[in-house]
C-alpha cells in the first residue's frame, strides 16, 4: 500500500487562504500565487477591499490602543494571520511596555511565519488552534498561562467569525471563551456585515466559498448578540471607521462600505 | 513663493499623499514619517525617503506616482529627485517582495514539515497498531482486492504476507458461510451500507478451518466515494466448537450418539415451519418389541448395548435414504421422512426397519432377536400440527403394538380420533386434576311458569392445555372407563356444593337448588354415600339444595349395589333426579324401586314450535309425561329449550322446568347471581333471564 493514498495534504498552497489573502490586500508578499489570483478576482467585483482591509487593520490598532489605555496588559488575537502590518504587542507596548500577547491561528503556515518574528519576545507566543475547538485552544500552554492569574484580558475577534459557519455555532464558542476570561476581561469584534454593501455580499462569499476559509456574512442582531454577557464599550457597535476615529476626518463619507460592524464589550 | 513656504506646501501635500494612501498607522505616525521624509528629499536623500515609506508598508504603487508627480513638480534643491525616489522604490519593493516570499515560502515549508513529521508520527502508530493488534485485520480495495494484512490476520490464516496480498476476498469463501455474508459484502463495496458483522470460517493455508467473528467496515474517500475495506477478525474457533460440542450435547443422545428428541422436534417444527402446506413428511414411530424383557432379565448394561446396537442398524439402514433418525427416549425411536413422495415411501422406510432388526444382534454371549411395532403416518404438512402428528404415529404405534407387534400399522383418522380421546384423558386426567385443569360451569333451571330461577345444573370442563375446553361429552366417558370419575366426581362435588352453600348463606330462600350429575360408576362405588355426607358437612350445604341426576342406565344397573347406594343418599335427605329420561329403552319398574324426585325429559322430545305442527306426537307424549311425573309427585323439567315459543308451549303443557340456550347457557357462576337476585325484585314473568345473551 502506498502512504499517500493514506495522508490527508495539511498543506495544501494550491487552495487560497484567508490570512495570506489579508495579507494581499495589505500590500504584503506573504502569499502564492492562489491567494493573489483570488485577491484579485475579490478585488475586481469588490473595488474596495484592500481599503476596507486597511480599515480593519486601523480599527485593531485602534483597539488595542484603547484598550492599552484601559490598562489591559494582556491580549489574546485568535485569526492574527500573518500580523506585519502593526502586530499587536507592538502597538499595544507603545502604551504598555510589559505587554504579553498571544497569537492564535488555525493556519499552520501563518504560525510557522509568526514563529520567527516572535522567537526573541518572551512575552508573545504563537499558537496553532482553532476557534471551533475552544477547548483544546484553551487547553494550549499559551493559552491557559495567559488566562491563568485573574487580571483581565483583551480578547481579539477581529475579523475571524465571519469564517465561522452557523453550523459550527459561533454565538456557542463565544460564550464558551467568554466563559475562561477573568472578571474585567474585553471582547474585541469586528464582523463582516450584511447591511453595508447588500449588493456585495452575495458575489463576496461566493468567491471565499471556493477557498479553505468560506465567509458567513451576519447580520447586525447576529453580531451584537456576540457581545452577550459583555458591556458594550461606546459608542456600541459601529461602521469600522466609527470607532473611536483617530480624527473625525478620518471617518469618511460612507462608513457603511466598509462592510464590517465593530464594538467593543467589558465584562463586568 | 518663498522657498520657505513652498517648502511647508511640499511638506503638507506630500503628508496628504501618505494619508490618502491609507495606512492602518496612526494619523500622527504618518505626519510623522511625512516630516522625517520630506527632510531626506530636501536634503537630496530620496532613496532613502522612499526605502523609508516601503518599510512603514506603503507599498501601494498609486503612491509612487504620486510621489514622482510631487517631486518633479516641486522645487527641490537637488534635481532628478524624482528618478532617484523611484528608482530606489522599486529597488526597496523588489528586496521587501523577495524577502517576504522567500519568509513565507520558509514558514510554509517548515508548516510542511511539521505536518509531515507529525503524519509520520501518527502513522507510526497507527503501524505499530495495525502490526500489533491482537485481532487480525486486512484491508482490501472495493475491487475486492486484498491489500495489506497484520501479523495476526497472518497467524489466523497459517499464510504469508505475500500468500494473502493480491488475492480476492471473494476467493476466501467457505461452504458453511451463510448467504447473507456476501449479500452484506457486495452491499458495503457498493457503499450500500458503512458496516456488517457475522460469524464466518476460513480455511487456513493448511487447510484446517479458523473460526472468526467478523466486522467489515467501508472507509470513504473525501468526495464520500467507497475507497477501502478495513475486515477485523477475530478468532473464536475455541469458542465456536465448544458452542459445537455443547449443541452436539443438548440435541444427540449419549448413549446411543443419535439425535435426541429435542433435535426431532426442532427439525420438525423447522420443516412444518418451512415447508409448503402442501409438502408431505412421514414418521414412522418405532417402539422395540420385547425390549423389557432383555432389560429386566439381562440387566441395563445389556439394555444399553442392544440400544446402541439397534441405533446402529437404524442409521445404516435409513440415513442413507435421507432420512432423520432419532432417539426419543427408553426403546422408543423415530424416523422422520422430509419431502415425502407418498405413503409407499413411508411404508417403505418402516419396511426397512424391521428388516434392519430382522437378524438377531449378539451381545456378549447372548443372542437377541428384538422385533418392533412401528406406527407409520403419511401426510402433508397443511393437515396436521408436529405435536398431533407425533402423537398419532405413537397411537398408531399402539395399533400395531395390540396385534401382536414386529409389524407395522398405517395411520388412520377414525381410529386415531376415538384413541386420541382416550389417550388425552387417560394420559393427563390425574395430572389435570392436581393442575387445576377443570372448572365448573352452572346452567340455570327455570319454572317455567314465571321464568324464575329454580335449580342450577353444575356442569364440569377441563381446560386442556392442549385441546383447548372440552365439555362432559368430551371427556366423562373415557373417565368412566379408566375409573378417573372417581375422583374427579368428588371434586366436582366438593367444588359446586361450596359454590351452592356459598349462595346459599347469601341469598338464603332465594338460593337455587343444585343438580350434581352422578355416573352409573360413581352410583355402585360405596364411599359415594359417605362423600356427599363428609361434603354437606364440610359446605354446610342444606342437603334439600342437593339433587343428584343419574341416567336410567344407572338406575338400570346391578341394582343391589347402586339402589343401597341411592338410597343412602336420600336417606341423608338429598334428592334424586333421573337424567335423559326417555332415551335408555327403560323399563319404568325403577320408578316404583327408587326414591325419585323429578325426571329431565331428554332434548330430543322437545320439538321446536317453529317445525312441528300442534298436532305433532311429541307435544302428545310431553303431555302424557306430565300427568305421569304429576300422579308420582316429580317435577318435570324439560332439556333443550331454545326458544319463547318452546317455553311457552311446555308451560301450556303444565311442564315444570325448562332448562336450554333460551333461559341461559352454562356459565360461571358469579355470572348467575344477577339472576338468583332478580327473583327478590321482580315481579315473575316468563321473560327471558338476564342470561339470555349467549356465552
Amino acid at each position: 500500500m502506498r502512504r499517500e493514498s493514506w495522508s490527508p495534504s495539511w498543506i495544501d498552497l494550491e487552495k487560497p487562504n484567508a490570512a495570506r489573502v489579508y495579507d494581499y490586500y495589505l500590500g504584503g508578499s506573504h502569499n502564492f500565487a492562489a491567494d493573489r489570483e483570488m485577491a484579485r478576482k475579490a478585488v475586481e467585483l469588490w473595488p474596495e477591499l484592500p481599503q476596507i482591509m486597511r480599515a480593519n487593520r486601523a480599527f485593531l490598532r485602534r483597539s488595542v490602543q484603547y484598550l492599552a489605555g484601559e490598562g489591559f496588559t494582556r491580549f489574546l488575537d485568535i485569526g492574527s494571520g500573518i500580523p506585519t502590518v502593526g502586530p499587536v504587542h507592538e502597538v499595544a507596548r507603545e502604551v504598555q511596555p510589559e505587554a504579553r500577547v498571544v497569537y492564535v491561528d488555525r493556519d499552520p503556515v501563518a504560525v510557522a511565519h509568526s514563529l520567527p518574528l516572535l522567537v526573541d519576545d518572551p512575552l508573545s507566543h504563537v499558537v496553532q488552534a482553532d476557534l471551533t475547538r475552544p477547548d483544546e485552544l484553551l487547553a494550549t500552554p499559551e493559552v491557559a498561562d495567559l488566562l491563568d492569574d485573574s487580571a483581565p484580558v483583551a480578547l481579539l475577534l477581529v475579523a475571524v467569525l465571519h469564517f465561522v459557519r452557523d453550523e459550527a455555532g459561533p454565538h456557542k464558542l463565544v460564550a464558551r471563551l467568554r466563559d475562561a476570561l477573568p472578571p474585567g476581561s474585553a471582547i474585541v469584534i469586528c464582523h463582516a456585515c450584511r447591511e453595508g454593501r447588500p449588493d456585495q455580499v452575495g458575489s463576496h462569499q461566493d468567491i471565499y466559498q471556493r477557498t479553505s476559509t468560506p465567509i458567513t456574512m451576519r447580520s447586525h442582531e447576529e453580531i451584537t448578540a456576540f457581545f452577550d454577557g459583555f458591556e458594550l464599550v461606546d459608542p456600541g457597535i459601529v461602521y469600522l471607521p466609527e470607532w473611536r476615529p483617530d480624527s473625525p476626518g478620518t471617518v469618511g463619507p460612507h462608513p457603511e462600505r466598509m462592510a464590517g460592524l465593530v464594538g467593543v464589550g467589558r465584562l463586568p | 513663493m518663498t522657498a520657505a513656504s513652498s517648502e511647508t506646501e511640499f511638506t503638507a501635500r506630500w503628508a496628504r499623499l501618505l494619508r490618502a494612501h491609507g495606512s492602518p498607522l496612526h494619523p500622527l505616525k504618518i505626519d510623522a514619517l511625512a516630516a522625517r521624509t520630506t527632510a531626506l528629499i530636501r536634503d537630496g536623500h530620496a532613496d532613502q525617503a522612499a526605502s523609508a515609506l516601503l518599510n512603514a508598508h506603503f507599498t501601494d504603487p498609486e503612491l509612487l506616482v504620486g510621489a514622482v508627480e510631487l517631486l518633479r513638480t516641486a522645487p527641490s534643491r537637488v534635481p532628478g529627485s524624482a528618478g532617484m525616489f523611484a528608482a530606489a522604490w522599486a529597488a526597496a519593493l523588489r528586496e521587501k517582495t523577495l524577502r517576504q516570499q522567500e519568509s513565507i515560502h520558509t514558514a510554509a515549508d517548515s508548516a510542511r514539515r511539521e505536518a509531515e513529521q507529525a503524519l509520520h508520527a501518527s502513522e507510526a502508530r497507527f503501524r505499530a497498531l495495525f502490526e500489533n493488534a491482537a485481532v487480525g485485520i486486512g484491508v482490501g480495495s472495493v475491487r475486492g482486492e486484498i491489500l495489506a494484512a497484520n501479523r495476526a490476520l497472518l497467524e489466523m490464516f497459517g499464510a504469508g504476507l505475500d500468500t494473502l496480498q493480491g488475492r480476492q476476498v471473494t476467493d476466501l469463501v467457505h461452504p458453511e458461510d451463510s448467504p447473507e455474508v456476501w449479500t452484506a459484502y457486495e452491499d458495503l463495496i457498493a457503499g450500500r451500507r458503512e458496516s456488517f458483522q457475522c460469524d464466518k470460517p476460513y480455511y487456513r493455508q493448511d487447510g484446517e478451518v479458523v473460526w472468526t467473528h467478523l466486522t467489515v467496515s467501508l472507509i470513504r474517500d473525501e468526495d464520500g466515494d467507497p475507497k477501502y475495506q478495513v475486515a477485523m477478525l477475530e478468532d473464536i474457533t475455541d469458542r465456536y466448537r465448544l458452542q459445537e460440542r455443547l449443541r452436539h450435547q443438548a440435541t444427540h443422545d449419549p448413549l446411543t450418539g443419535l439425535p435426541n428428541r429435542a433435535a426431532f422436534f426442532e427439525r420438525l417444527e423447522a420443516l412444518f415451519a418451512e415447508a409448503g402446506a402442501d409438502a408431505r413428511f412421514g414418521l414412522c414411530y418405532i417402539d422395540l418389541d420385547r425390549f423389557k424383557i432383555v432389560n429386566d432379565s439381562l440387566g441395563h448394561d445389556t439394555g444399553d448395548q442392544l440400544l446402541v446396537a439397534v441405533a446402529s442398524r437404524l442409521a445404516a439402514a435409513l440415513t442413507p435414504l435421507g432420512h432423520m433418525v432419532a432417539r426419543l427416549g427408553g426403546d422408543e425411536f423415530v424416523v422422520l421422512l422430509e419431502r415425502c413422495q407418498g405413503e409407499h415411501e413411508a411404508v417403505a422406510a418402516a419396511r426397512a426397519v424391521l428388516a434392519a432388526l430382522s437378524e438377531p444382534i449378539d451381545i456378549e454371549d447372548h443372542r437377541l432377536a428384538v422385533g418392533a411395532s412401528i406406527g407409520v403416518l403419511e401426510r402433508p404438512v397443511g393437515t396436521i400440527t408436529p405435536g398431533a402428528a407425533v402423537r398419532a404415529a405413537d397411537l398408531t404405534l399402539y395399533r400395531a403394538k395390540e396385534a401382536g407387534g414386529g409389524r407395522w400399522t398405517l395411520y388412520d383418522a377414525r381410529t386415531n380420533a376415538a384413541a386420541v380421546s382416550r389417550y388425552s384423558v387417560s394420559v393427563r386426567m390425574p395430572v389435570a386434576l392436581d393442575r387445576g385443569e377443570f372448572f365448573v360451569e352452572y346452567q340455570p333451571l327455570c319454572a317455567l311458569a314465571d321464568g324464575s330461577l329454580a335449580a342450577v345444573e353444575a356442569l364440569v370442563r377441563w381446560r386442556h392445555p392442549r385441546l383447548g375446553v372440552l365439555g362432559p361429552d368430551e371427556f366423562v366417558a373415557a373417565a368412566e372407563e379408566t375409573g378417573l370419575i372417581l375422583s374427579l366426581g368428588r371434586w366436582v362435588l366438593e367444588q359446586s356444593c361450596a359454590q351452592a352453600a356459598d349462595w346459599q348463606r347469601r341469598f338464603g330462600p332465594l338460593a337455587p337448588q343444585l343438580n350434581v350429575n352422578i355416573t352409573a360408576r360413581q352410583a355402585r362405588n360405596k364411599r359415594l354415600v359417605a362423600d356427599v355426607g363428609r361434603i354437606l358437612a364440610d359446605t354446610g350445604l342444606d342437603p334439600c339444595l342437593l339433587q343428584l341426576e343419574i341416567t336410567e342406565g344407572t338406575a338400570l344397573g346391578p341394582l343391589d349395589e347402586s339402589q343401597r347406594v341411592l338410597h343412602g343418599l336420600v336417606d341423608r335427605g338429598v334428592t334424586l333426579a333421573v337424567d335423559d329420561f326417555g332415551t335408555g329403552w327403560s323399563n319404568l319398574a325403577y320408578l316404583r324401586d327408587l326414591p325419585i324426585s323429578g325426571l329431565k325429559l331428554s332434548s330430543s322430545f322437545v320439538p321446536d314450535p317453529a317445525t312441528a305442527g300442534d298436532e305433532d306426537v311429541s307435544w302428545r307424549i310431553i303431555s302424557g309425561l306430565v300427568s305421569l311425573s304429576s300422579s308420582l309427585g316429580l317435577t318435570l323439567t324439560a332439556e333443550g329449550v331454545e326458544t319463547p315459543e318452546t317455553a311457552e308451549r311446555l308451560r301450556v303443557l303444565g311442564c315444570d322446568w325448562g332448562q336450554g340456550w333460551h333461559f341461559g347457557r352454562p356459565t360461571a357462576p358469579e355470572r348467575l347471581e344477577a339472576l338468583i337476585l332478580a327473583g327478590a325484585t321482580d315481579e315473575k314473568s316468563g321473560a327471558p333471564s338476564p342470561l339470555a345473551d349467549p356465552t
